[in-house]
């Protein structure tokens, strides 16, 4: 009957699935020896089911063939048998223990969090994650903000899909390999979910609480992963990407950070010109501004307004920068003041002020925003 | 339809499932409660806990071992308010009294209240993490611009097991000015 | 439907009423209070709303067809994927269940009606005024709820459209349908089943109610609960689930879970009751395992109370939750597996033939299967880990709601098709209607384990390059699968409306007191108690 080819069908594919890892198909081994031990526990697993269900839809099959009326066969008046229920009742049991064995102890090997060489706090918000690297007395050394880097272009179907469309941020998180790291991750906001599939690690973000992971990368390369919990419109537009380097480029690349946080700083006193102050304007406002004012200012009234010739744009510069720093609560626009350092927030306002046909005289630098969030 | 037998019976088993409905809808108003006192004695939920009194004379520290004990501010919910620790961490002795300040600034042009929210990772260490002075004990009034110093004193219990050696403690700071209402930025 | 039935009455008159037929007109559904019409009524507008569901279903399939956003933007993608599942959940399958219920537990415990008539009607007209509102939330300011099926806090709280209050409103009146529907099935089944009938005598598909209502009665107060906590912290400056108050986001995951789990059992169990009256009717042999069947189903109730939180294993459980979670979820594959083996031995030995029903019974009995490993695999914690969120989450639950409950409603319509109407189906009809169903619910669901596997989140509207084959797989599958349910709408109209007659006993091996009465179900059916014989019953 077609039906039994379907089902055998199906479960053909289940067991190729088992012998390829496709990347379409399958679980994937991963870089770590606990995404090994979970891809191993998932085999067994299906393995498992796969012989259960074979065995119990081929007896079915088998009756289906020869137990019908049409050829004949007439009725057994048997309904019961304690032997048979207890048989399977029991051996099923059995086979639950054995399963719950190694399943048990993948889990208690995930859950020993000391001895770390490394913390990095990962804080989820709407809608993109932020990562701050903490050093050996757990101070904040520098954090970045790691926002999805597919264009609008490539989404709305204007341009060519890349190779790593809405897996691409435009500051991946680096870890080195062979360390353990750390990671404890919260939300700002709403619960968000940090999932790295090749690490066989995912865990919630829930805003208020801390949760801790741990991993240990033996292989260095890019890693992909996405928000695994619903988080608001963007849910499926905040990918996790995480380089693993080698150890000694990671720890160079740590001290570099180091220093530039301080040339980051410096810069919160330096004075831009008009170009300099566009060009970050821009590059800030395609990264956190854009999907909702749209690459155009014209946004999507009512509920993203319209920045061409608006009130703020056209009021005082002070009162634009307030809006930008602190938001509107309630509403999807944030409080970019504590996501923006005061060069970026100057370069953002500076060029919706000087963008799309608005024209204001005035210049926004640095200083001004620290002037007026009160440092 | 039914007899005057079965309408009775009828009524009986209504009443019952009545009750039940009854019992399960005040069951789930106190999930909530039993959820606190659960989290409560198991620290499962990484709250620390309320004041804790600390009598010198019982507690000394134990100096076979240090704890490493890491804090994180952040604020939540856009809250705009400056928000950071004296130190990133520190380590103590368990036993040892421990004092660390934190620091918040309002800057803003309004009057504004905030709540800081504790939450303590690794869980098994929760029940050992006991703070006898934490400003996440009440809500912080600011004037526009003003910068508060707040200390925070704790004590890591000496019962914490051995194989915990380092505690990540955050605090979220949220803007709480809404739900206060008027009272509280007028008043003192 | 019923028709109007006054020759063919087995019974006396009763009281001081002579027979009279129904009202005419709008008046008799308004107003009805006869088992019969209100399981009409039921299974008609659950008929509705799953067709409410579906095009949201394969809106969403359309705009997944291929990568990039095209026909909806994300913001409204969401309302589609929250309300499809509210919708299907709470207006189709449970409705619909309800339905069969009214139908067939006074004829199947020889009772003349339910319990509680005039309860029974407010609990079915309740529905279409929840289910006005809930959907009118969509085109409200804002829109309509988007923060998924769950409804986790503080996205649908702190974070959710205005519309959240209306959706609340909505949640409230289904509980109290659903708990008035429970409190009348449980009533019915308790005090009026005829003489001789013993619980142990009981039909499955009483059984499987009992326990069903008995549940919903336990978990439903939960959920209004939940809502209300909810609403309290979105209109009255409560801290349940704010964090910023002192309250726990997760603490609302606990609550809606502790509802959520045995809420999906509840979809199931009917379910289960009405295979093991359709195997056994084409089977020509008894059920296997009466008794082992009964106790499955009382521990799979008992064993869904302790469950729930595995359905959050990612939130940050210490060590201990997780085991217990993962080993009482582990338990319930036992009498699951039981109730599979014991269908199978009914099979096994029987003189088959494969009508309509019974081709869509043993889909389920092996599709459902299917849907019982992923839930397996699902309950290893550690691998879960891999699994949560993704679409492989998404393909277990499709494949125990769509072959699962849903193919057994269809089959129990088919089934008792010429017992409610007096007429039979086209039989090569059904048979085309199931196999366009099967074909087009495995096309649709199984990539979606692949998808899944391969690293694919639920509940985004666009995804990555890779999972672009299967996706698109998927959606042809919805559509084959949704225009098969139109299809499915055309067979039951064509059988009303020119089916050939249907004798009382319309199956030859099918057995139970609602197969004693003509074809169709006279109006007011055992107003005197039936004799109930072993040869009838489960002996």
């Amino acid at each position: 009957m077609k039906q039994r080819i379907s089902v055998a069908g199906g479960l053909v594919s289940l067991l190729t699935a088992g012998v390829a890892t496709a990347d379409e198909l399958n679980l994937r081994p991963g870089v770590t020896d606990i995404s090994q031990q979970v891809y191993d526990l998932h085999m067994t697993i299906l393995w498992v089911c796969v012989v259960i269900g074979v065995a119990v839809f081929s007896v079915m099959f088998w009756s289906v063939i020869h137990h019908r009326r049409s050829a004949g066969y007439e009725a057994a008046k048997f309904h019961e048998s304690t032997k048979l229920e207890l048989a399977w009742t029991i051996v099923p049991t059995l086979i639950l223990i054995g399963m719950a064995i190694p399943a048990t102890q993948v889990l208690v090997a995930m859950y020993d969090t000391g001895g770390e060489d490394m913390t990095v706090e990962v804080r989820g918000y709407q809608w993109k994650w932020q990562y701050k690297y903490l050093d050996d007395d757990y101070n904040n050394t520098f954090s970045f903000f790691s926002n999805l880097a597919t264009t609008q272009d490539e989404i709305q179907n204007r341009s060519a899909k890349g190779e790593n469309y809405l897996l691409e941020v435009d500051n991946p998180l680096r870890i080195p390999m062979n360390r353990k790291v750390r990671f404890l991750i919260t939300a700002e906001d709403v619960i968000h979910a940090w999932w790295v599939p090749d690490f066989g690690i995912k865990r919630d973000a829930v805003p208020g609480m801390l949760n801790e992971l741990w991993t240990v990368v033996e292989e260095p390369g890019i890693y992909r992963g996405q928000c695994t919990e619903l988080c608001g419109k963007d849910h499926g537009f905040m990918p996790v990407v995480v380089e693993v380097m080698e150890e000694a480029d990671f720890d160079a690349w740590y001290a570099e950070e180091v220093a530039n946080e301080s040339v980051r700083q410096e810069a919160l006193s330096k004075t831009f010109t008009h170009e300099e102050l566009m060009a970050q304007g821009e590059e800030v406002y395609g990264t956190f501004c854009a999907s909702c004012h749209q690459p155009n200012g014209q946004g999507v009234p009512p509920v993203f307004p319209s920045l061409v010739g608006s009130p703020y744009i056209v009021g005082p510069r002070d009162d634009h920068i307030k809006m930008v720093i602190e938001g509107v609560p309630g509403t999807a626009m944030q409080a970019f003041g504590r996501q923006l350092d005061a060069a970026q927030l100057a370069a953002v306002v500076h060029y919706e002020r000087h963008s799309w046909g608005n024209d204001s005289d005035d210049i926004t630098q640095p200083r001004d925003v620290i002037e007026l969030s009160g440092e | 339809m039914t007899t005057n037998a079965q309408s009775s019976e009828i009524k009986r088993t209504v009443r019952k499932l009545c009750l039940i409905v009854l019992a399960m809808a005040a069951f789930a108003w106190a999930l909530v409660p039993l959820y606190d006192l659960f989290c409560e004695i198991t620290g499962l939920n990484g709250k620390t806990g309320g004041p804790y009194t600390y009598d010198p004379a019982t507690t000394s520290p134990d100096t076979s071992r240090l704890v490493k004990v890491n804090f994180i501010t952040n604020t939540n919910q856009g809250m705009v308010w400056d928000f950071w620790s004296e130190k990133g961490g520190v380590r103590v002795h368990p036993g040892e009294l421990k004092e660390v300040n934190f620091y918040v600034k309002n800057t803003t042009d309004r009057v504004m209240v905030g709540q800081a929210i504790p939450s303590l990772v690794p869980v098994s260490a929760t029940q050992y993490f006991h703070k006898t002075e934490c400003f996440c004990f009440n809500q912080q009034i600011l004037q526009p611009g003003e910068e508060m110093a707040m200390p925070m004193r704790f004590i890591v219990g000496r019962e914490l097991p051995k194989n915990v050696q380092s505690i990540n403690l955050s605090y979220a700071l949220f803007d709480i000015t809404e739900a206060m209402g008027d009272a509280a930025v007028t008043g003192g | 439907m019923s028709e109007v039935i006054h020759a063919g009455q087995q019974d006396d008159h009763h009281d001081d009423h002579h027979d009279h037929g129904p009202d005419k007109g709008l008046a008799r559904w308004l107003f009805t209070t006869n088992h019969k019409d209100i399981g009409t009524l039921y299974l008609w507008f659950s008929f509705a709303m799953f067709l409410v569901g579906g095009v949201m279903a394969l809106i969403i399939r359309t705009e997944l067809f291929q990568p990039g956003l095209q026909f909806v933007n994300p913001e409204f993608f969401n309302q589609m994927t929250t309300n499809h599942g509210l919708i299907m959940v709470f207006g189709a399958i449970m409705p619909a269940f309800v339905g069969l219920a009214n139908w067939l537990v006074p004829m199947q415990v020889g009772a003349p009606d339910m319990a509680l008539p005039r309860m029974n009607n407010l609990s079915f007209w309740i529905l279409p005024f929840a289910f006005g509102i809930m959907i009118s939330t969509l085109f409200m300011e804002g829109g309509g709820p988007n923060f998924g099926w769950t409804f986790y806090a503080p996205l649908s709280t702190t974070y959710a459209p205005d519309s959240v209050t209306f959706f609340i409103f909505a949640v409230h009146l289904m509980g109290a349908s659903s708990i008035m529907g429970s409190i009348n099935i449980i009533a019915t089944i308790l005090n009026m089943r005829a003489p001789g009938m013993t619980l142990m005598k009981m039909p499955l598909f009483i059984w499987t109610w009992l326990i069903t209502a008995y549940l919903l009665i336990a978990v439903m107060p939960v959920l209004a609960g939940a809502v209300t906590m909810m609403l309290f912290d979105i209109h009255f400056g409560t801290s349940f689930f704010n964090a910023a108050g002192g309250g726990d986001p997760v603490m609302f995951q606990h609550i809606f879970w502790f509802f959520g789990h045995p809420e999906v059992y509840i979809m199931i169990l009917p379910a289960f009751g009405v295979i093991s009256h359709i195997i056994p009717a084409f089977a020509r042999k008894t059920l296997f395992g009466y008794d082992s069947m009964v106790y499955a189903v009382a521990s799979i109730a008992f064993l869904s109370f302790i469950v729930w939180a595995h359905h959050m294993f990612t939130v940050g459980m210490p060590l201990a939750g997780q085991l217990f979670f993962m080993y009482t979820t582990m338990l319930i594959a036992i009498p699951t597996g039981v109730k599979v083996f014991n269908w199978t031995a009914t099979m096994w030995r029987g003189s088959m033939t494969f009508e309509t029903p019974m081709l869509f019974a043993i889909a389920f009995v092996v599709l459902f299967t299917i849907g019982g490993f992923s839930g397996l695999m699902l309950a290893i914690t550690p691998v879960d880990y891999q699994y949560h969120d993704t679409y492989f989450v998404v393909a277990h639950f499709h494949y125990v709601l769509v072959p699962g409950a849903l193919f057994s409603i269809i089959a129990a319509v088919y089934f008792w098709f010429p017992k409610w109407t007096g007429r039979m189906y086209n039989e090569t009809l059904g048979k085309l209607h199931f196999w366009l169903s099967f074909i087009g619910v495995n096309i649709t669901f199984f990539p979606q384990h692949f998808s899944g596997l391969a690293g694919m989140p639920r509940r985004i509207p666009d995804y990555p390059l890779q999972f672009a084959d299967f996706n698109m797989v998927s959606s042809v599958g919805a559509f084959i699968f949704g225009f098969s349910q139109l299809f499915f709408l055309y067979v039951i109209i064509h059988g009303i409306r020119s089916g050939t007659p249907a004798k009382a006993r319309a199956w030859e091996g099918a057995k139970g007191l609602e197969w004693t009465l003509p074809s169709p179900a006279p109006y007011h059916s055992f107003t005197k108690p039936p004799k109930v014989t072993d040869e009838e019953v489960h002996a």
